[in-house]
């Protein structure tokens, strides 16, 4: 079957089988290995992915579903002569131990930011929208997003930095 | 993944139609079904997405009632029902995390009926109710035992509709890799009564605890409690806790769910 997909600004279109997942189209048939594949059963969240603008894990997205749709990935939002905010604060606040998550750490630190600007409630802070980003606030916002090496810390940091260079 | 086919329907009546095929299935937001086809647990022919159905999205207020469409993601019940319905608003912000609930739907939820799911405690506690093409089922009828509901073969869950009740809290004791329920308890008082039920807990899925229900009913505080217990007989025991423990979470959640009401 075919679907077509516009990835990092352009569009493509791609010849797939019904089984395949948007994370194999985005690594295997449009050469951008930056997305990661982990658990490949949405439970880390190295394969994170902006779809239509939300974070969603690109393992649990069957291509066929996504005609028409807009998908950002770590290789749209930034290139090495021109980093994106997060991906400055992760480089400049040593944001990772092996690397393997942070693509999908900074995707979906992407899109959480813009959620706290926009008032999500995460539920944490008593006052629902208008959050600070303590630490418990930030632990349940990017709770999807597993770190094997344990590098939480500086990530929080790097996000951190990088909320305050937006603001 | 075992092959099939897929299609993308955009209204109820096309979606009814293309199950029609031998073993079609719904698809909604995958996040339980594609890892289970991914283990080779399930081998439809055809899956049906209901993704693109419009009158399946969305949630709209019907006098003291709110009504959730089948393919409302948990991302969209989180940030709509902070004021409307904040108990079942938290109850959706702590489901699996951000991503999980920006596909997960309350319609893939109730039809899975995981016997560790969250919404449908909330569905039992609000005396909800179950709407498919064909009917509406109350949630009382509805969840018939672990991963078994009153859905017919073909059956889709188009919407359900939340009684708002005067007060209401989930409390969640979360398995901290899974993000799953280890135990769920609503409590929700209605002008007739207080309902309890329980998820993640009975071998035979999400139960009412009528003792508790009696005592709240005629006293709201978490000092009602104090005499009753639970049987572990019949709850769960897995390397997580055993239903020793289990029985004793649920009469501890529920004490912290009537003071945490709201
Ligand atoms: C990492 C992770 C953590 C999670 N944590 C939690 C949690 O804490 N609490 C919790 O409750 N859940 C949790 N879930 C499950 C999640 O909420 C799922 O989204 C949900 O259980 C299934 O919804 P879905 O829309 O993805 O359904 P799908 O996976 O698409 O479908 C599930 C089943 O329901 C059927 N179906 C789907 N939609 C309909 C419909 N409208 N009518 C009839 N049948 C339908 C399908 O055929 C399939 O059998 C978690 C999932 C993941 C991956
Ligand atoms: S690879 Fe998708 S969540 Fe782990
Ligand atoms: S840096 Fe190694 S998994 Fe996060």
């Amino acid at each position: 079957m075919k679907t077509t997909l516009t990835v990092n600004g352009r569009s493509h279109q791609v010849e797939h089988d019904a089984r395949r997942t948007l994370l194999d189209t985005i690594r295997d048939d449009l050469g951008l290995p930056g997305t990661k594949k982990g658990c490949d059963h949405g439970q880390c969240g190295a394969c994170t992915i902006l779809l239509n603008g939300e974070r969603v894990n690109s393992c649990l997205c069957l291509t066929a579903m996504h005609d028409g749709d807009d998908i950002t990935t770590i290789e749209g939002i930034g290139s090495p002569d021109r980093l994106s905010a997060l991906q400055k604060a992760f480089v400049e606040k040593d944001g990772y131990q092996c690397g393997y998550c942070t693509p999908g750490q900074i995707m979906s630190a992407t899109a959480m930011l813009r959620e706290v600007s926009e008032g999500a409630p995460s539920y944490v802070s008593g006052d629902l929208d208008g959050a600070a980003l303590t630490d418990a606030e930030m632990a349940e916002r990017m709770s999807g997003n597993l770190c094997r090496c344990s590098a939480y810390p500086l990530i929080r940091e790097a996000i951190l930095m990088a909320s305050e260079a937006e603001t | 993944m075992y092959a099939f086919d897929i299609e993308r329907p955009t209204t109820v009546a096309e979606a009814v139609n293309a199950l029609k095929t031998d073993e079609a299935q719904p698809l909604g937001g995958g996040q339980t079904l594609i890892p289970t086809l991914k283990a080779r647990l399930a081998a439809p022919s055809k899956l049906v997405s209901l993704s693109a159905i419009a009158e399946m999205i969305g949630i709209s207020r019907e006098g003291s009632t709110i009504r959730i469409g089948g393919a409302t993601t948990h991302g969209q019940v989180a940030t709509e029902l902070a004021e409307s319905y904040p108990a079942l608003g938290y109850l959706a912000s702590k489901i699996g995390d951000p991503a999980v609930r920006n596909r997960g739907t309350i319609g893939g939820s109730v039809a899975n009926n995981d016997p560790a799911a969250c919404y449908p405690a909330a569905c039992l506690a609000s005396g909800a109710t179950i709407t498919t093409n064909t009917r509406d089922i109350a949630a009382d009828d509805f969840f018939l035992g672990m991963f078994e509901t009153a859905l017919e073969e073909d059956e889709i869950v188009t919407a359900v509709t939340f009684p708002v009740p005067q007060k209401a809290d989930y409390q969640k004791f979360e398995q901290p890799a899974s993000r799953f329920p280890l135990v769920g308890v609503f409590v929700a008082k209605h002008d007739d009564g207080v309902r309890v039920a329980v998820t993640g807990a009975s071998e035979s899925g999400v139960f009412r605890w009528t003792e508790a229900e009696e005592a709240l009913s005629a006293d709201f505080s978490a000092g009602a409690l104090d005499g009753l217990s639970v049987d572990a007989d019949g709850m769960i025991t897995d390397l997580h806790g055993d239903g020793a423990y289990r029985a004793h979470l649920i009469k501890v959640l529920t004490g912290r769910a009537v003071t945490a009401s709201r």
